[in-house]
């Protein structure tokens, strides 16, 4: 059975298409990248496949749970930290796990381990009787994750976990995002971090304007625009003229190839002709990066 | 289900009714408007007793319950709730109780003046099941408030007092039933209030404008209508606030 199946999902907001017959599967196990620019139409997506909001048309499905049928069942074997949502701040940390347990039926005292056991891995156990608003924002973002893995999900869904925490925070995230998937789980993530949606993604799909527009494996989706690789070097000193189809990068140039040999030799033979030393070349098959900015057309943020 | 239903509830006295000013004004406030009202009219306790309890039941059962979803969409709490496995059912009816149990405890408040004033109360099983009732009516009302699919708590506030005050002023709580003109008895007659404040009427007076299970009935019907408008209403309103 597939983690997450979508199939031609729809929504418009008054006249706004904001998800425009989007399909795809993620498999069981697997970290999903969900990858676009801003009002793309990933947080839209999420929504709709966490019963928040209501698609226009098409069909989802979260381990086979219709959620347009069964809407109640996919919501029980899902977990999600949503973009934009809080937790309850009048309420202690320990409180809005309990109140979360409770609404997923899980029995008392297994919902008081599991909540002190998460509590715990996110360095949280101590504030555990703290009341939230009183929370930093990565503090915040660990007891949203904690909140979402409390019934022991079998597919979650992460809207931007690590935006705006500090390096060590969004480390934390990465590495349970790893452990869970270690232990089967499906782990839906969206990202504008491309480095690390490289580093974590089995597959990633990539939404524009509510279109997807590729749904690879990160490796293939860079070999997939065109082979380009990028050439750059410096000179000992600045030459009189830009070497031919190059940019000035710093004291550096680019250039982008599909010869990188050809090239390479062009450029030697620029600086023997001008009397120049070659102090550096480095030559960089595209970065997810890359294939983004192509396929988006403009830039990540 | 009730165990999630419950769940719903007791976050919302947690969060929204074990405060302070929500209790003290639940009490506080049908006091003063009552007494604005009848202070120098020379008013039997035993008439002016059924009227405050049905204030302060009213006032109390519609003060919080209507606000609880534009806040919680304001708030951005909302969105975490609703991708539980809940069903919109649940989170009205948890509301519902919520504001019911509240309603029913504040309720003892007025019964507990009368007494003190020395109007007992002949039928006390006649009033709890009114008061229970009743409750549960003004609960549902105020949760029909909130259908709106907004998150501007002061819009809904103030639709809700916008239909609440005129009520209060068609139910018999200030001028009793008998005493209104037709055209008065007939508006009387759309107000859930009117047949709580008979019923107290009846459970502290010993006679009542209607019979005693026409009042009941209404007060059913009623309870039957804003229940299922209200559910309808939010399961269509909910999507909306994201
Ligand atoms: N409730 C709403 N009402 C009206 N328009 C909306 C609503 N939610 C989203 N939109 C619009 O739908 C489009 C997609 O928004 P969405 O939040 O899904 O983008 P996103 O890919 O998550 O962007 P970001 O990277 O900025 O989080 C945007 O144009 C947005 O303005
Ligand atoms: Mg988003």
């Amino acid at each position: 059975m597939e983690a997450i199946e979508v199939k031609d999902l729809s929504k418009s907001f008054n006249g706004l298409t904001a998800v425009n017959r989007v399909t795809f599967t993620v498999h069981q196990g697997e970290i999903f990248g969900f990858l676009g620019p801003n009002g793309a139409g990933k947080t839209t997506t999420v929504r709709m496949l966490t019963g928040v909001l209501k698609p226009d048309a098409g069909e989802a499905r979260v381990r086979g749970h219709d959620l347009k049928t069964d809407l109640v069942k996919a919501k029980a074997v899902l977990g999600v930290v949503p973009e934009t949502a809080n937790a309850y701040g009048d309420l202690t940390a320990w409180g809005n796990l309990m109140l979360i347990a409770s609404l997923y039926g899980i029995p008392r005292r297994d919902g008081e381990q599991r909540a002190a056991r998460l509590l715990t891995e996110f360095g949280l156990y101590e504030r555990r009787a703290s009341k939230v608003k009183g929370f930093s924002k990565g503090m915040k973002q660990r007891l949203m994750l904690a909140m979402a893995l409390v019934s022991n999900p079998e597919v979650l869904f992460l809207d931007e976990p690590t935006s705006g925490l500090d390096v060590q925070s969004a480390r934390a995230i990465r590495q349970k995002i790893r452990a869970l998937r270690d232990e089967g789980r499906t782990v839906f993530l969206t990202s504008h971090n491309m480095q690390e949606v490289s580093m974590l993604c089995d597959r990633v799909g990539i939404i524009n304007r509510g279109q997807m527009v590729a749904l690879e494996s990160p490796e293939i989706l860079r070999h997939r625009i065109g082979g380009t690789v990028t050439v750059e070097f410096s000179f000992d000193k600045t030459p009189s003229s830009t070497p031919p189809g190059a940019e000035r990068i710093g004291d550096a140039y680019r250039l982008y190839t599909t010869e990188p040999h050809e090239v390479i030799s062009s450029i030697m033979g620029f600086a023997t002709r001008n009397g120049l030393k070659l102090i550096s070349v480095n030559v960089q098959s595209p970065s997810l990066e890359d294939v983004f900015v192509k396929l988006t057309g403009g830039a990540p943020e | 289900m009730s165990a999630k239903v419950w769940a719903i509830t007791k976050k919302d006295i947690q969060l929204y009714y074990l405060k302070g000013p929500v209790v003290i004004f639940g009490v506080l406030f049908p006091l003063f408007l009552f007494l604005a009202f009848t202070i120098g009219r020379n008013l039997p306790a035993a008439f002016l007793i059924p009227g405050l309890m049905a204030m302060t039941l009213f006032f109390t059962a519609t003060s919080v319950s209507p606000v609880i979803m534009p806040w919680e969409t304001q708030m951005r709490t909302l969105e975490r709730l609703i991708s539980c496995p809940i069903s919109v059912r649940t989170l009205i009816l948890g509301d519902i109780l919520a504001s019911f149990i509240f309603g029913v405890c504040i309720s003892a408040v007025p019964v507990a003046v009368g007494v003190a004033l020395g109007v007992g109360v002949r039928s006390p099983i006649i009033l709890l099941t009114a008061i229970i009732l009743a409750a549960f009516c003004f609960s549902s009302l105020g949760l029909l408030f909130s259908t709106p699919p907004t998150s501007l708590v002061s819009n809904i506030m103030m639709l809700s007092t916008f239909v609440k005050f005129p009520v209060i002023f068609i139910s018999g709580i200030f001028i009793p039933v008998e005493q209104m003109p037709g055209w008065g008895v007939a508006v009387a007659s759309l107000s859930p209030l009117t047949y709580f404040t008979d019923l107290a009427r009846y459970a502290l007076q010993g006679y009542a404008y209607y019979p005693v299970h026409v009042d009941f009935a209404a007060l059913l019907a009623f309870s039957a209508f804003f229940l299922l408008l209200a559910l309808k209403l939010h399961e269509r309103a909910l999507p909306k606030r994201f």
